[in-house]
């Protein structure tokens, strides 16, 4: 277990130094974070909608479509002068390798989403500190849950013909119970709400990490080559 | 060299289960139109419930059911065959979503007023269509048969669980959809006749839909044997 772990980690390590070096896809997808942030707060009548009804929404739309963005590299990265292949060769094993790949994924979404959530804040002035930390633990429980089903689906978009769009199809469907989950708690949060009344979707949202995170660590060693 | 005279033959035999659940699917018309009576309240617009419900029947739990279920074994075993019944039993799936998605909403505009709620029921089938036809669209984008049997049996997988979990999503915030009146334990609220009408209408979809799923596989194996003969008969040339 101890072994798997670390080389999970040696996996994730060598993505997020790669990343860290060019910072290319960082910065897209953080610019394009802000500009949907800003083109959503002219997609409405601030006279009939208030920024607080929209807020969740709007937070939510932008974390998944900033997510799928990111998710797209995990795989093309290897793609190229089939690198996978000497990934494939080494002594790590199928599931450290899928466990490396999502933590990567999930350090990446989450250094978007902690640098897009102020400017969130910012934008649709909403007060956050006072529900910073359930509001963290929310988006942490609805990254995990789509980066998770997230990496194994672009697993496998990157050797089918159109791969982005692909994953886009692949993955969309399985954002409805994480993101919707996470939205309506977040509206909660914000309406300052008992926890009573959040309690049933937070229980939703980490069953639903429980099984995917499992289920596609099974699975995940048959999108790859024998 | 016999896989392509057998799978002619089966393609046939599909057929004639294909043409014998079309004949009981008719059956379901003339029975529910004729020999049913109508409704208290709903009146004729209850009609639509006898090919609605069945639909959903064999789209959701059957059509689907097989899909995950040789899904996995697909995974175990390699075998193609199981691969290539999954795949059909999505296709004949995806048409019968269509029909329970077309019907829904012609029943739902009477009834409650509106084409379309944000329901756990209408939500979850919607979904399952999206899951079918990805699972379609994928198979389309993948050329390699191994692998296109591999990735469509993990998607199989994934979207037999997702769908729970999206009826549970909406379920928590409300529903509207009419409970089930046949499978409710306790208190059997339809009617004898209409029982019967709802119960034969079961069995037809079930029988038109083994038909279907029949001739499609056949097909499937066919068109798989030819190709193979194509190959075998450009290596020969060779």
């Amino acid at each position: 277990m101890r072994s798997v772990l670390a080389e999970a980690w040696t996996i994730a390590a060598k993505d997020l130094l790669l990343e860290f070096r060019s910072r290319t896809a960082f910065l897209s997808a953080l610019v394009f974070t802000a500009l949907v942030l800003a083109i959503f707060n002219f997609a409405r009548d601030p006279t009939a909608v208030s920024a607080t009804d929209l807020a969740p929404s709007v937070l939510w739309i932008t974390f998944s479509f900033a997510g799928v963005l990111g998710l797209n590299r995990a795989f093309s990265l290897e793609k190229e002068n089939r690198a996978i292949d000497g990934l494939l060769l080494s002594p790590a094993s199928r599931t450290s390798l899928y466990l490396g790949k999502t933590l990567a994924n999930l350090v990446f979404v989450g250094a978007v989403e902690a640098i897009a959530l102020p400017l969130f804040a910012l934008f649709f002035n909403v007060p956050l500190l006072d529900v910073l930390g359930a509001l963290v633990l929310v988006i942490a429980l609805a990254t995990v849950g789509f980066v998770a089903v997230g990496t194994l689906m672009s697993s496998m978009a990157v050797n089918t013909r159109f791969g982005e769009m692909m994953l886009l199809v692949l993955v969309l469907p399985f954002l409805l119970t994480p993101v919707s989950t996470a939205a309506e708690i977040t509206a909660k949060l914000f309406a300052h709400r008992p926890f009573a009344e959040w309690a049933p979707w937070l229980k939703l949202l980490a069953a639903y990490d429980i099984t995917f995170v499992v289920l596609c660590t099974l699975v995940f060693e048959f999108t790859l080559e024998e | 060299m016999t896989a392509i005279p057998s799978a002619e033959r089966a393609l046939k035999r599909g057929g004639i289960l294909t043409a014998v659940g079309l004949l009981l699917v008719a059956g379901v018309y003339v029975r529910a139109l004729a020999f049913t009576p109508e409704e208290a309240t709903q009146g004729l617009a209850q009609k639509i419930f006898y090919i609605h419900a069945p639909s959903a029947w064999v789209a959701l739990y059957l059509a689907y059911g097989i899909v995950g279920i040789f899904s996995v074994l697909y995974l175990f075993l390699k075998d193609p065959r199981l691969d290539l019944l999954a795949a059909s039993s999505a296709e004949v799936g995806t048409v019968f979503t269509t029909v329970v998605l077309v019907t829904g909403p012609i029943w739902g505009k009477t009834i409650w007023g509106a084409w379309w709620t944000w329901d756990a029921r209408l939500t979850s089938t919607l979904f399952l269509y999206f899951i079918y036809l990805s699972y379609l669209v994928l198979r389309s984008a993948v050329d390699e048969p191994g692998r296109r049997a591999r990735y469509s049996a993990v998607l199989g997988i994934l979207g037999a669980l997702l769908v729970p979990f999206i009826h549970m999503t909406v379920y928590l915030f409300r529903t509207l959809h009419p409970m089930p009146v046949v499978l409710q334990p306790g208190r059997p609220r339809v009617p004898g006749p209409m029982l019967v009408t709802i119960l034969y209408a079961f069995f037809a979809f079930t029988v038109f839909y083994f038909g279907l799923l029949w001739r499609r596989y056949a097909w499937a194996r066919l068109r798989a044997a030819r190709a193979e003969r194509e190959a075998d008969g450009a290596d020969a040339s060779r």
